[in-house]
């Protein structure tokens, strides 16, 4: 599904060049959800939108779905750490959104959206507007409007990053059920999910990439072949723990036999 | 409490004190004794208000006119330089420094030269409210057209959307708060332009009314043009506060300054 050969990405600030990313190569399998997790300035947000074309990387080649990428591409829905909703649109009609900025006609969208409205549990509120909504509220239309096209790759910046602590876990059950981890052969959306957590990437990810900072590598890969489906129980094994804690090690160099450092700038 | 009950506690404060500086104002007269070519009575002003000395529908007719054209050349003229500057960098980059040179002019220092080049009449003292008042809404409504969140033009791109399709569903809607609450401001301002215009040189409207009347010592028509020239202010003031609240209901309360 997606394929990245070393790819590397340097931009032009005021004080010169800053290298964003190095070297990245990542190959992610269709269907297979993938999390991202690294201190503040490792460049996990640029490789999302590197892949979505939507930044053009400086070297290397990107792939997705048998497809160089050079310009944005339209098969991604894309949540990001705010809703980013409309604030004078409706709920229904910033989930159709993206019918309308891609032109295509929203009106043989609204019983698709309706249903994803439905699937998040937002039913009866399609007529709200944003500000009545709460933060987990307005995200799971957030979460609506990227599905609303079917996009068979979905990319999240830190999208429960703003939420409070319960918030967050229930939303992370809710997106693995969207995902759709409780279908038996169902064609689930690849995902890459960039995040703070460890506990979330654990919990959610087929895979954990774990990156450094400055320029923004990827220091290791981490599979996670928890079972699914994975519930609040998941979250209390010593299996998950373990996990949680390689990542961790990971990130602090513990691993490499040096002294632990204190996680900076890891929220 | 019922709601209508709220209501009128909520306009309590305010009504009183107008009620207050009101009785007051009739006082000065009646009892502090303070002579009615300095501040007339309310009761005096009413008198002239309502007297045929002058012929009052004219003159309103006359500055209504100047002011609600300047509102509305300030208005069009604002929202389309602004969408401009923010549609092109290199017009904003022309427009801009001229703009700003522009608004640094004393317009009241200008208002002698339009007549010069206009002559008399509505169309010159529309114009200097215009000019007063045009500059609060190119900015509004540029900083309103470029305040998007990164992240929602990346959800723009990601579709392809034509630059004009992200003007229209995105950025024009979002800049309505800003647009509206300039608009306010250049409510007032074009009451100031117009009125400036009458009194340099103009022979109807509320102006020239007040101008005349001082020159004749006769205050309580003075006052009189002023109490209808703030009846016009308000019109126009609560016709852009119910546009806002019709054209923007979500930016109730949280409005863009």
């Amino acid at each position: 599904m997606i394929e990245l050969d070393r790819v590397g990405m340097v931009y032009q600030t005021v004080s010169g060049p800053v290298e964003a990313l190095r070297n990245i190569d990542l190959s992610v399998a269709e269907g297979e959800f993938v999390s991202l997790v690294g201190p503040s300035g490792c460049g996990k947000s640029t490789l999302l939108r590197v892949l979505a074309g939507l930044r053009p990387a400086s070297s290397g080649d990107i792939v997705v779905d048998g497809q160089r990428v050079t310009r944005p591409i339209a098969k991604v829905g894309m949540v990001f750490q705010a809703a980013v909703l409309l604030k004078w649109r409706t709920v229904l009609e910033n989930v159709l959104l993206p019918a309308e900025l891609a032109g295509l006609n929203p009106k043989r969208y609204r019983d698709r959206a309706r249903e994803l409205l439905k699937l998040v549990g937002l039913s009866g509120f399609e007529t709200k507007r944003p500000g009545e909504l709460s933060g987990g509220m307005q995200q799971r239309v957030s979460l609506c409007r990227a599905l609303l096209l079917d996009p068979p790759l979905l990319l999240m910046d830190e999208p429960f990053g703003a939420l409070d602590a319960m918030t967050r876990d229930d939303m992370n059950i809710e997106l693995l059920r969207i995902w759709g981890e409780a279908a038996e052969g169902g064609k689930r959306k690849t995902v890459l999910f960039v995040t703070h957590s460890i506990p979330e990437a654990v919990f959610l990810s087929d895979r954990v990439v774990v990156m450094s900072p400055r320029p923004g590598r990827i220091a290791e890969i981490v599979g996670i072949d928890l079972p699914r489906p994975r519930t609040v129980e998941t979250r209390a094994t010593a299996d998950f723990g373990a996990r949680s804690l390689a990542i961790y090690d990971i990130l602090t160099g513990r691993a490499e036999g040096r002294p632990a450092q204190p996680l900076q700038a890891l929220g | 409490m019922n709601l209508v009950a709220r209501k009128i506690l909520d306009w309590a404060p305010a009504v009183l004190l107008f009620a207050a500086l009101f009785v007051l104002w009739q006082l000065s007269s009646t009892v502090f004794g303070i002579r009615e070519y300095l501040l007339p009575s309310p009761h005096s002003v009413w008198l002239a208000m309502t007297s045929g000395e002058i012929n009052w529908a004219a003159h309103i007719a006359v500055t209504a006119t100047a002011i609600f054209g300047a509102f509305l050349i300030a208005a069009l003229g604002g929202i389309v330089l602004g969408t401009i500057i923010a549609w092109s960098g290199v017009m904003s980059r022309a427009l801009m420094p001229f703009l700003v040179f522009v608004n640094t002019l004393p317009k009241v220092a200008v208002a002698p030269l339009f007549l010069l080049w206009l002559g008399y009449g509505v169309v010159p003292n529309m114009l200097i409210g215009a000019l007063i008042g045009f500059f609060p809404v190119v900015i509004n409504t540029a900083v309103g057209l470029s305040q998007i969140d990164d992240d929602m033009l990346d959800l723009g791109r990601v579709f392809n959307a034509p630059k004009w399709k992200v003007f229209a569903k995105i950025r024009i809607p979002n800049a309505y708060p800003y647009i509206l609450s300039a608009l306010k401001v250049t409510a007032t301002s074009a009451v100031v332009g117009a009125i400036v215009g009458e009194f340099v040189a103009s022979q109807r409207g509320l102006g020239y009314v007040i101008i005349t009347s001082q020159s004749s010592m006769n205050t309580p028509l003075a006052f009189g043009a002023l109490v209808w020239i703030s009846i016009i202010g308000l019109v126009l003031f609560g016709a852009v506060a119910v546009l806002s609240r019709v054209a923007a209901p979500w930016a109730e309360g949280q409005e863009a300054k």
